[in-house]
C-alpha cells in the first residue's frame, strides 16, 4: 500500500471542549489509484488532506507513506518527505508571483540538492511541455489564465517525481471549461501511473476519480461503492 | 538548498522592491559612508603629522645640557656647558645594542655670501652620523668625511633653501661660499625636507663638521655642544634607551645619587602620544556615532524584514509545502537581510570614499582610505544584516505551513 492510515485521531482542544476532527479513521490507498475525498465542511476532509500531505501530524494513529512511518516525524523530516514523496496542487494555485513558469516549476528542486542546474531547467521545461505549456516557459502567473496557472502548479507538483499528488479543490477557482481540461490532465497523469488524492465537493469533478471517499464527523462513511451510493441519493 | 541558490533567491526578493530596499539600506549606507569618510580624513591627517614628525629623524631622542647654576644664578635649559661630543661617542659606543647613530649638534648662525648673493641662515655643526640620525639624504655631492671631521676642515653641505638663495640656477657643489668672511667649500646639497612640525623651514641651513664650527665660527676652547641627537633602532626602545642614556651620562658627569640630572632628554614619543590620544578620542567618538547610525539602520532592516515576512506568508507556506525545512526558511530570510545590509555597506563604502576625496580636494586635506577600514565596514554591515535579520527570519521559520497557505 502506498498510503496506509490506521486508527487515526486528530483532536483539537479548546478550553473544556474537544473536537475530534478525525475520529479513528483507517484508510489505505494503493499505488495507481485516483481517489476523491468528499464531504461537507467540518467533516474532517481538510484535516485528512493536511495529514496526508505531512503538513500536520495526527494526535494518535499511524500513517505509513510509501512504507515510511511519518506520523511522529519532526518538521524538518516532514519537509523532506513532502519534497520527495508528495506533490501539491492547491485551489488558488499558489504560484510565486513575478516569477516565470519555468522557475515556479523548478521550485521543489531548490530544496533537493540532487539535481544540477542544467538538468533542472530541462526537466522543468519537459514537464511544462507535458501539461501543454511548452510555449509559455517565461510567462509569469499574471500573464497566464487560471487554467494555465493550475497547469504550471501541476507541473511543479510533478517536478521531484513524487509517487503521490495531493490536490485540494484543484478546480475550485476555475470555470467549467478549464476545470474539464485540468481533470483531463489529472486523468492522463493517473493513466501514466501517478497516484492522485483529491479533495473536492463538486460531484462532477469527483466523477473523474476512480474511487470516492465520503467523510462525515471525522469518519469515513463510505469508502467503497461510493459511486453507487451517490447515484442513488 | 545550496548557498548560491539562497543568495540568488534573496537577491531577487530584494530587487523586486527596489525603492523599498534602497530606502531600507539607506540607514546602513549613510552610517558606513560617514565612518569611511571620517576615518579616511582622520587617518590622512594622522599620517601627515606622523610624516612630519618622522622627518625630524628616525626614533629620535634629544639630549640637552641642563641648566647652569653659578653661585645661585640659574640659567635656563641648555645654558649648562657640561654636555660634550665625547658623551655622544660614549653613548654610541656603550649602548650600541639600542643606538643606531649619534650626532652632536652645535648651533651657530651668520651671513653666508657667494659672489653678489648673501643669505642669513643657521649653521649646524654635526658629526658624520648626521644624515643617518636625521634620515636625510644628499640631493647632490657627498657628505663630509671622518677626516674632515678630525681635521676641522672648512667644508659644508647646504640645504635647498640656502642653495636656492645663494646659487640660483647654479650647481653649488665645489663652489666656495663665505661665512663671516671665512671660506667654506660646498661639498653637496641635502634633499628638500620641508618644514618641520613646528613650521620652521628645515632646508634653510648650512651643515658643517662640529669641530670646524667650534674652532672657526665659535672660536671657543670649550668642549660643550648644544644638543645630542640620538637615533634608535626601534621606537619601542625609547623608554629603555632614555634610562640607559641617563645612567651613562650621570656616570660620566660624576653625579652623586642625590643630585639632579645636569641634562634633559626629550623624545618623539611625547608628541606621538599626544597625537595618539587625539586619534583615540576621535575613534571613540566616531565609533559611537557610527554605532548609533548603524543601529538605526539595523532596526530599519529588521522592520522591513518583518513586513516582508508578513507579505510573503503564502510564499513561505508554499516553500514549506514543496519541501523547505524551517532552517531553509531561516537561512533564506537571514541571507536576504544580510544581502540588503551588505549591498548598503558597499554603496556606503563607495560613497564614503567619494565624499572623503571631495572634501580632501576642496579643503586640500590629505585622504587615506585604508584597506582595513573598508574590510571592517563591509564585514560589519554584513554582521548587522545577520543580527537584525535573525528575529524576522526566526518568525518566518516558525510559521505553520497550513496557516500560511490559507493566509489572505
Amino acid at each position: 500500500m502506498l498510503i496506509d492510515i490506521r486508527n487515526m485521531f486528530k483532536i483539537y482542544r479548546m478550553g473544556d471542549t474537544s473536537v475530534n476532527a478525525l475520529d479513528g479513521v483507517s484508510l489505505t490507498i494503493a499505488a495507481g489509484e485516483f481517489v476523491a475525498i468528499m464531504g461537507a465542511s467540518g467533516s474532517g476532509k481538510s484535516t485528512m488532506l493536511n495529514i496526508l500531505g505531512c503538513l500536520d501530524t495526527p494526535t494518535t494513529g499511524s500513517y505509513l507513506l510509501d512504507g515510511i512511518e511519518v506520523s511522529g516525524m519532526s518538521r524538518a523530516q516532514r519537509a523532506r518527505i513532502r519534497n520527495q514523496k508528495l506533490g501539491f496542487v492547491f485551489q488558488n494555485f499558489n504560484l510565486l508571483s513575478r516569477t516565470n513558469a519555468l522557475e515556479n516549476v523548478e521550485l521543489p528542486t531548490y530544496y533537493d540538492g540532487k539535481i544540477s542546474g542544467r538538468n533542472r531547467k530541462k526537466r522543468a521545461a519537459d514537464l511544462l511541455e507535458r501539461v501543454g505549456l511548452g510555449s509559455r516557459l517565461d510567462h509569469t502567473p499574471a500573464q497566464l489564465s487560471g487554467g494555465q496557472q493550475q497547469r504550471v502548479a501541476i507541473a511543479r507538483a510533478l517536478m521531484n517525481n513524487p509517487p503521490v499528488i495531493l490536490a485540494d479543490e484543484p478546480t475550485g477557482n476555475l470555470d467549467s471549461h478549464s476545470s474539464t481540461e485540468i481533470m483531463a490532465l489529472f486523468t492522463q497523469l493517473n493513466r501514466d501511473g501517478i497516484t492522485i488524492v483529491m479533495v473536492t465537493h463538486e460531484e462532477d469533478i469527483a466523477a473523474f476519480a476512480k474511487r470516492r471517499i465520503v467523510m462525515r464527523d471525522g469518519l469515513i462513511v463510505t469508502a467503497h461503492e461510493a459511486i453507487k451510493e451517490d447515484t442513488a441519493r | 538548498m545550496n548557498l548560491w541558490m539562497i543568495f540568488k533567491v534573496a537577491l531577487r526578493a530584494i530587487s523586486r522592491n527596489k525603492t523599498r530596499s534602497l530606502l531600507t539600506a539607506l540607514g546602513i549606507i549613510v552610517g558606513i559612508a560617514a565612518v569611511i569618510a571620517v576615518v579616511a580624513i582622520g587617518q590622512g591627517a594622522q599620517t601627515m603629522m606622523m610624516t612630519q614628525i618622522n622627518s625630524m629623524g628616525n626614533n629620535l631622542i634629544m639630549v640637552f645640557p641642563g641648566s647652569q647654576n653659578q653661585g645661585g644664578v640659574r640659567g635656563g635649559t641648555g645654558s649648562g656647558q657640561n654636555l660634550t661630543a665625547e658623551d655622544g661617542e660614549a653613548i654610541a659606543r656603550d649602548l650600541q645594542h639600542l643606538v643606531r647613530a649619534v650626532t652632536p649638534l652645535i648651533r651657530s648662525g651668520g651671513q653666508a655670501i657667494y659672489q653678489e648673493n648673501n643669505w642669513s641662515t643657521q649653521i649646524q655643526g654635526v658629526s658624520i652620523e648626521f644624515p643617518e640620525v636625521r634620515n636625510w639624504e644628499m640631493a647632490s655631492g657627498t657628505f663630509f668625511t671622518a677626516a674632515d671631521q678630525r681635521a676641522g676642515s672648512r667644508v659644508c653641505i647646504i640645504g635647498q633653501t640656502v642653495a636656492d638663495n645663494l646659487f640660483p640656477g647654479d650647481d653649488p657643489t665645489g663652489k666656495s661660499l663665505r661665512i663671516r668672511n671665512m671660506p667654506f667649500r660646498v661639498l653637496g646639497v641635502m634633499v628638500r625636507k620641508g618644514s618641520n612640525s613646528m613650521g620652521s623651514d628645515q632646508d634653510d641651513t648650512i651643515i658643517a663638521p662640529f669641530t670646524t664650527v667650534r674652532r672657526v665660527l665659535q672660536n671657543t676652547i670649550f668642549n660643550n655642544v648644544n644638543m645630542l641627537l640620538i637615533s634608535l633602532y626601534s621606537l619601542d626602545d625609547i623608554p629603555v634607551a632614555k634610562e640607559e642614556i641617563s645612567k651613562l651620562l650621570r656616570q660620566r658627569h660624576k653625579l652623586s645619587n642625590n643630585t639632579d640630572n645636569d641634562f634633559t632628554t626629550i623624545d618623539m614619543t611625547e608628541i606621538t602620544n599626544t597625537i595618539g590620544s587625539i586619534t583615540k578620542l576621535m575613534t571613540i567618538l566616531l565609533t559611537t556615532v557610527a554605532s548609533i547610525s548603524l543601529l538605526v539602520g539595523g532596526i530599519g532592516i529588521m522592520n522591513i524584514m518583518l513586513v516582508s515576512v508578513t507579505e510573503r506568508t503564502r510564499e513561505i507556506g508554499l516553500r514549506m509545502a514543496v519541501g523547505a525545512t524551517p532552517s531553509d526558511i531561516l537561512l533564506q530570510f537571514i541571507t536576504e537581510a544580510m544581502t540588503l545590509s551588505t549591498v548598503g555597506g558597499l554603496i556606503g563604502v563607495a560613497l564614503g570614499i567619494f565624499g572623503a576625496r571631495t572634501v580632501g580636494q576642496i579643503q586640500e586635506w590629505p585622504i587615506l582610505v585604508t584597506e582595513s577600514s573598508v574590510v571592517v565596514a563591509f564585514l560589519f554591515s554584513a554582521a548587522i544584516g545577520v543580527f537584525f535579520g535573525f528575529y524576522p527570519a526566526l518568525r518566518a521559520s516558525r510559521l505553520n505551513p497550513i496557516d500560511c497557505l490559507r493566509y489572505e
